[in-house]
């Protein structure tokens, strides 16, 4: 399942925003989440967020925010939620002790259970699938490691790597399920 | 007295894209005597597929973490990405007694089981705190004259503060003090603690090459003649993409990025070639023809 991502987390002018109230008490069950009902936007999360600095949308406090009106499809379907750089920046300076990177990741992890998942992550899950890693290794860099008198890169056994992901529903979200 | 020893973690970008990283670190390692033991059956640490599932996320980390359990020993990293993943699901499986059962569900499918009885070390922490800074020191014996250098401590090595025991985040010391006995002058420079946006690089090719055109701009404003990085992500997007950030702002930095390992190296009087200084994108004979002459 793969639905369409907007541009902005900013609510559009003339665009009515859908309120789920039951939204906000989902995020709050999912670990990770639960910090986002204490935060009383002050706005220290945005002013020492990188990413802020340089986008003209990206805003962690209205992300929160959103959340807790319970904007789900808004929040969800945003491209904008996947530009946080996990710097943990603002999770360090936030006064209420939110979890912000926590929360947001959990909001992540829900949009991509809904569908909502860029299409690069599925790729990098698709190699992790397959090879225990991120990056796929060619046979030539590992006969030059050997060259340079390297030892041979770690072999995981990918059965188990299958069946962590058939447990944790990681396999169902990249669309991989075992049979 | 015995070395200390580690089950060392590579990782995978490391062996991907920056193998001078892994060649000057086992270099160092031999030198000063720390001993690696490989983790032949490790996989992923887990950090990149966490935005996707948090839970996958945290077993990969898992299984690493038994793998060394199993082998007796503490991990060793190099990459900071790896490193703060590794680190946070250990101290929060150690924590949390309801995710560490609900970890173990998932383990015991795979025959495994976290115990909490292993640390997870950065190298430069095994530098600092295994080898110490008063030994490394008497290693050093053609010491940097006048080089003025900006050190970026990526954010995976010092955050979140309250699951990595490295410092003040807001002002780190341990690599500065590692930068010190090479005789670099370590310069301050503006927003140094910044990140370089290399997470997101698969998402907007546009954040790394921003936020890492402020640092060098600022670098060099603060008269800094080269980077030093213990991170191959961060690395990566000051070393071999600032061509293209030069490209991309009409700009000239000219700034060699070493890894911290390739400094202390040339400063024990290592040959470069043994350090793989050659691989930086980056010519770094600036600084070794200094070293040369000076020494």
């Amino acid at each position: 399942m793969s639905r369409v991502m907007t541009s902005e987390v900013k609510s559009g002018a003339n665009e009515p925003i859908r309120i789920d109230t039951k939204f906000k008490n989902m995020v709050l069950k999912t670990p990770g989440g639960e910090t986002l009902k204490i935060c009383f936007q002050c706005g220290t999360c945005t002013s020492s967020c990188p990413i802020a600095k340089i986008s003209d949308s990206y805003r962690p406090n209205q992300i929160i925010r959103l959340a807790q009106f319970g904007a789900k499809d808004k929040v969800l379907s945003s491209k904008t939620l996947w530009l946080c750089a996990a710097c943990y920046t603002c999770v360090d300076r936030c006064p209420q002790g939110v979890e912000m990177e926590s929360v947001i990741r959990t909001l992540k992890n829900l949009a991509a259970k809904e569908g909502y998942i860029p299409k690069i992550f599925k790729d990098l899950g698709l190699t992790v699938l397959e090879t225990g890693f991120l990056y796929r290794i060619q046979q030539l860099r590992s006969k030059s490691r050997e060259k340079k008198g390297l030892p041979p890169l770690p072999n995981p056994k990918i059965e188990d790597v299958k069946k962590l992901a058939d447990k944790t529903g990681f396999a169902t979200i990249i669309g991989e399920e075992s049979a | 007295m015995s070395n200390p020893k580690f089950a060392f973690f590579l990782g995978c970008l490391i062996p991907f894209r920056e193998a001078s990283y892994e060649i000057s670190t086992r270099r160092i390692a031999g030198a000063v005597g720390i001993d690696l033991v490989e983790m032949t059956d490790a996989n992923c640490c887990g950090l990149p597929i966490d935005p996707i599932n948090h839970d996958m996320t945290v077993a990969l980390a898992a299984r690493n973490l038994c793998i060394a359990e199993n082998m007796g020993l503490n991990i060793m990293t190099l990459c900071n990405g790896c490193f703060g993943s590794l680190a946070k699901v250990n101290k929060e499986l150690k924590e949390d007694r309801a995710l560490r059962e609900k970890v173990n569900g998932y383990l015991k499918e795979i025959s495994m089981e976290f115990k909490g009885n292993i640390e997870v070390k950065h190298f430069i922490e095994a530098l600092a705190e295994d080898v110490g800074v008063e030994k490394l020191n008497s290693f050093v014996s053609r010491p940097f004259i006048d080089l003025k250098v900006a050190e970026h401590y990526g954010c995976h090595f010092l955050r979140p503060h309250k699951y990595l025991d490295t410092g003040d985040p807001e002002n780190p010391e341990v690599l500065t003090k590692l930068i010190e006995i090479t005789g670099a002058k370590v310069v301050d420079y503006l927003d140094e603690l910044q990140c370089c946006g290399g997470t997101v690089i698969a998402i907007d090719e546009n954040v790394p090459i921003y936020l890492t055109r402020n640092k060098l701009v600022n670098i060099k404003k603060a008269g800094a003649e080269a980077i030093v990085t213990i991170c191959p992500n961060c690395h990566m997007i000051f070393d071999l993409n600032q061509p293209k950030i030069e490209k991309t702002f009409s700009e000239s930095y000219g700034l060699p990025v070493l890894y911290y390992p390739q400094l202390l190296g040339l400063a024990m009087g290592m040959p470069p070639e043994d350090l793989a200084v050659g691989e930086l994108r980056v010519k770094a004979d600036k600084v070794l023809n200094r070293l040369i002459q000076k020494a």
